[in-house]
Parts: C-alpha cells; structure tokens; sequence
C-alpha cells in the first residue's frame, strides 16, 4: 500500500503544476491588475511611484517568466508578498488558518455526533413517523441553498429576537470574539453557534441520509441474521456487526468531502465575518491579490487531491475485499 | 431493465395480482412514467415546475409592472406588501404593487416573476452542455478503452483537481469585466464556468455503465451479429445506460441554480440590468442580496426570492428522485 500511495503522489505533481498553470494564467487575464488597488483607493500614488512598484513586484515579465519566478519560490516555500498589507503570503495563512480549522472542527464535530445515531435509527425504524420526519428534513437541507440558512439564522437571532438580560441582540452575527472584550470561553461558543448551526444542518442532512441508505442495505444481509439468530443482544447486532459495515462507505464519503468544507467555509466565513481561510480568498479576489489567491487555490487543490488518495486507502484498509494496484 | 421491481409492500401485491394475468407488454418508457406518477411528491414537484415554466414565458403578461422602471413618486421606496397598511400613504401597501417596492421604487412581485426565467435558464442550459460534454467522453473512454480512456480519464483527474468554488471566483475576476463576461449579464460566463465544473462526473457515470454494459450478452449478441461499433453505442449501450444518464441530469439543475443564487449573493454572479426591455432583468440572487441590505425597511425583497429559490430547488430534488425510482429499479435509498 505504501508504493501505490507513493506512486498516486508523484501522478499528483503534474496534476498540480497544470492546475497551477491554468490558475495563474487566468489571473492575468484579469483586467486591472494588483498595484489597480492602489489607483482605485485614491491612494495619491504617483505614476512613476507606480511604475517602480510594478517593477518590484515583477508585474512586467512575461507571464512565463513571471509563472516561472512564481514556481520557484513556492518550491522554497515562499509564496510571496500579499500586495496590500506588504506581509508574506504564508504568514497571512498561517494567522487565518487556526480560525477555519476552529470553526469548521466544531462543525464537523457536531454533525458526526448527530448525523450518525439519526442515519442509525431512522433505518431502524423504516417507515416510523421519525424516519418520515428525517427524510423531510433532509430533502429540505440538500435543497436549500447554506447561503440562506445562514441569513435567516441571522435575521432571526440577531436582528429580531433580543436577549432578555441584556437588551441586545438574542446572539451575535458574526466574528470569533466581541470585539475588546476579554476571552471567556462563553463569549467564544456564543459567537460559534450560528456559522456552526449552518454549517452543520446541510451536512447532517446529506450524510444521515447517507448513512440511513447504507445501512438498509446492510441490515437485511444473512451475516446479520445470522449475528440475531445466534442471540446477541440487539445493540450488538446494529453496533458491532451493521453499523461497522454501514460506516465504510460513510468513511470513504467523508474523505472525499473534506475539501468541500473548506468551500463550504467560504460561505460561513463571508456571511458571518468570520477572520479565516475562505474571507482571506474572498477579499483577496477583491483587492486582485494574487499572490494569496495561487497559495490558498494551490493549498486547496493539493488537498483534494490527498483527500481523494486518503478515501482510497481508507476504504482498502476497513474493507479487506478491496485490493489496490 | 424493462421490469420495474416493487418498491414497497403495496406495490407486492399489484405485481403478483398483474402476473396471474396476461399483460399487454409495456415499453420502459410508460414503465417508468406509470412508476414515476406513484410518487405523489415527484408528481408535484413536476406540476410546479411547468407552473414555473409558464410563468417565465409569459412573464410580461403576468408583472403587473415593468420589473426595472424606477418610478418613485408613485411606486414609493420600500412601500409595504398590499395587506399592511401604514401611516405613510407612498409606503401603505396597495395591489398595485403585491409585495410591495424596493429601495428605488421596483415592484418586488414583477421582479420575482421575472426572475424564474434565469433561474430556469441556469438550471437548464448548463445541464444539457454537461450532458452534451460528459456523455460522449464517457462513452468513448468505456467502449474505447486503452490509450483514449487514460487519455480521457486524466482529463477528468485535472478538472477534479480544481476547487469549484474558487475556480468560479477566479473566472469571475479573470473574465468578468471582459466582453465575453459581460455577455448577458454575466450568464453565458456562468453557464461556461459550471459547465466546466460539472461535466467530470457524468463523463465518469458514463464511462462506468459502458465498462459494465460492454461484457453483458447482449451486447455480446449484437456484436457476433455484425453490428459496429457505432451501432452497438447508440443502438444497444446508450439507451441502456440513460436512466442514469438522466436522474444524473436533474440533480445537475438544482445545483447549478444554487450556484447561481449563491454566487450572484456574494456579489461575483450577474450584473444587475438597467434596460427597460432586458429578458432577464433580475435574478433571485440579486433579489435576496438587495433584501438582506433593506431587510429591516422592508422585508418581502428577502422573503420571497429565498421562499422561491427553496421551493425550485426543492422541487427539482423531488423530480429527480422519482425518476430514479423510476429508472433505476435496483437502488431502492
């Protein structure tokens, strides 16, 4: 297993050179350029400062040469300078990068918690009223954009419902902390509740749902009547012998989603200002920042492609009738 | 392919009650439609969806007001749905305007009506470029097989390899102000960008059933009897692979009509149109990014696009799932 990982990895360079490559030539399609920014803000930068500027920053080169350049920096680690705040491109990452981890571990955290026992029992209980209850939420959570969930949540908790104590809004709409206020762990879950309940209500839906059809199929399968018949107690039949076969797919599916959550932190990290990742790409798209665009495009793009190589081994290591070549 | 398995104990007892008998022998066609019309959600999903059809068509007819003309002084800034009244006579709600105006004085009914049409639009065209795209690769990466499916499937390993979200943010950027982003507002780069996106996974789906339908007997038949490969594509392993190949294609829509509302939300989609006669003048992505900003003025701006947004999507859903039902007697989630 460890050739076939090595062997995926090397097929995985030109993916991402040619990725790379497509990416950057794109940006300099784009009209306006970087050093637009400081024309459009009214910056009162002369001309000649400006052309010094685009000197500097390489912006004259061809675009294979300035490719190249680019190339070999990243290959030492140096993804070069954001153009506004003058910081290395690494840094600015590197001071987002905690808060996305942050907001979206806790996201998933919460849907592994409930998507699992709700996709376990509604296949239990086919056909109950919860499963029925279950298979409506879901339909609803996989067709409703996230987008709107956040601004309802928004709308209701923060601009409608006021907090009985305090006078002021029911919970806050946005950012990691209250601005000046000292750290309290409170303080922190008040602000994690909304992004985190968007976040998670889309996947809940998609990986019980998930989960509750896998586990159907696997329910009805001799091994577990046999495992029933044999007179285990019911827990240890949907426990140690349904449920760890339902869970293989479920696993494989995870893996292959986790970049996903990264897009999926975009949306939660603009709607409600929160400093990660996703808001870092999204104001950069604005400002023409290029330099941050190519690191987290690159950064994402290498971690679909290690997730998809995870999802592969995973699934070869809990299911033993799977052989890779 | 042609039987349709009984999906739920009802169903049981009206197979064996029709095997006792001699049938007439029904097409998979009408085998599906009479499958597909049982599921009473998948039905209303469909009506809702020709209901919607309609509307956007005849649109003109149905706005009672222009969904661009800003005539305030009569219209009024952000005046109230018709059923609330206000002190105000330029915000008190009239049926003039049914739920009420926006911030310039746009009636918020015409411009929902309006915007089913790109909603449709976008859900639609870019499915038939993926189909258009995605089906012939993977028919001929499957049947080929050898050096065209290594060729045909790293294709699809690069295109996986993009970030959707970012990439659709890039091109936005990148292409945006250009005159080929500019094309309609900003939808023919929207079509080209999800389409880009999306075809991966049908070449795929597709490459699969042919690998899988290539070594059935049939196939085998019609090839010891002469047929070419052309004819063993269209005539025996294209029909047979389409039940896939169209559930595949309605769960495209929806997507690709969140993906509309979502990015034009984040202000990277259309462009708002300030031509009286546009056909597409709004989308609901405009409408629920202008009605998040007045949300306190005035709240059906927000309300009704993302209520109309929720119930297309849905709708959509429900359609596919039943043509899966439908189509695909072996996958009974």
């Amino acid at each position: 297993m460890g050739g076939y990982a090595v062997r995926r990895l090397i097929g995985a360079v030109p993916l991402l050179l040619f990725v790379s490559a497509v990416v950057f030539a794109l940006l300099q399609a784009a009209p306006g350029g970087p050093t637009g920014a400081y024309l459009r803000r009214g910056a009162g930068m002369n001309p000649e400062d400006l052309a010094r500027l685009e000197e500097e920053l390489g912006l004259n080169d061809p675009v294979y040469l300035q490719y190249g350049k680019w190339l070999g920096r990243v290959l030492q680690g140096d993804f070069g300078m954001a153009v506004t705040s003058r910081r290395p491109v690494g840094d600015e990452i590197m001071d987002r990068l905690p808060n996305t981890l942050y907001l979206m571990g806790t996201a998933w955290l919460v849907t592994l918690l409930l998507a699992i026992p709700i996709g376990v029992y509604s296949a239990l209980r086919q056909y109950s009223k919860f499963d029925h209850a279950v298979t409506a939420f879901t339909f609803v959570g996989q067709s409703v954009p996230i987008f709107w969930l956040g601004l309802i949540l928004i709308l209701i908790f923060y601009l409608t419902l006021d907090n009985p104590v305090t006078g002021g809004p029911l919970l806050p709409s946005g950012g990691v902390k209250t601005l000046g206020a000292d750290f309290s762990i409170r303080d922190r879950l008040v602000h994690l509740i909304l992004p985190v309940t968007m976040l998670a209500a889309g996947w809940i839906a998609w990986y019980s749902r998930f989960l509750r059809a896998s586990m159907l199929e696997v329910i009805h399968l001799d091994y577990v009547r046999t495992a029933r018949a044999k007179g285990l107690r019911e827990r240890a039949v949907v426990l140690r012998h349904a449920f760890r076969n339902a869970a293989i797919p479920l696993v494989t599916l995870m893996a292959l989603d986790l970049p996903y959550l990264f897009s999926g932190a975009l949306f939660a990290e603009v709607i409600f200002s929160w400093p990660g990742m996703g808001r870092l790409f999204f104001d950069a798209a604005g400002r023409r920042d290029y330099g941050i665009l190519m690191a987290v495009t690159m950064i994402t793009s290498a971690l679909i492609i290690l997730s998809n190589l995870l999802a592969d081994m995973v699934y070869a290591l809990l299911d033993p009738r799977i052989r890779l070549s | 392919m042609a039987t349709v398995a009984p999906t739920a104990p009802a169903l049981d007892q009206q197979a064996e009650v029709s095997l006792s008998r001699v049938r007439a022998s029904r097409s998979l066609r009408s085998d599906a439609w009479r499958q597909f019309r049982r599921n009473k959600m998948a039905m209303v999903g469909l009506g809702y969806l020709i209901f919607l059809s309609f509307v956007a068509i005849f649109a003109p007819a149905i706005a009672p007001n222009n969904p661009v003309q800003t005539d305030v002084r009569v219209a009024g800034k952000y005046r109230q749905a018709a059923w609330i009244e206000n002190p105000n006579p330029a915000k008190s709600g009239t049926w003039d305007y049914p739920l009420g105006t926006d911030g310039i004085g746009r009636d918020v009914f015409s411009r929902l009506v309006y915007g089913t049409r790109i909603s449709l639009v976008v859900g639609f065209i870019p499915m038939v470029v993926i189909l258009l795209i995605g089906v012939p690769i993977g028919l001929a990466a499957g049947f080929a097989g050898g050096w065209l499916d290594n060729a045909l499937m790293r294709l699809t390993d690069i295109v996986y390899a993009f970030p959707a979200l970012l990439f659709f943010i890039i091109m936005q950027i990148s292409l945006g102000d250009t005159g080929f982003g500019r094309l309609l507002n900003g939808l023919v780069l929207l079509f080209v960008t999800l389409s880009i996106v999306n075809w991966t996974g049908v070449a795929r789906l597709v490459r699969g059933e042919t690998l899988a339908l290539k070594e059935k007997e049939f196939v085998e038949a019609a090839r010891a009897s002469g047929a070419g490969a052309g004819r063993l594509i269209t005539r025996h392993i294209l029909p047979n692979a389409l039940g896939p190949i169209i559930v595949a294609g309605a769960f495209i829509v929806p997507g690709a009509i969140i993906a509309e509302a979502v990015l034009t939300y984040l202000g990277i989609g259309l462009r708002p149109d300030v031509n009286l006669n546009a056909p597409f003048p709004t989308s609901w992505g405009q409408m629920i990014q202008d009605g998040q900003k007045s949300y306190r003025n005035q709240s059906w701006i927000l309300i009704a696009p993302s209520v109309a947004v929720a119930l297309i999507t849905l709708s959509f859903t429900f359609v596919g799932d039943g043509l899966r039902d439908a189509l695909d007697p072996r996958e009974n989630a």
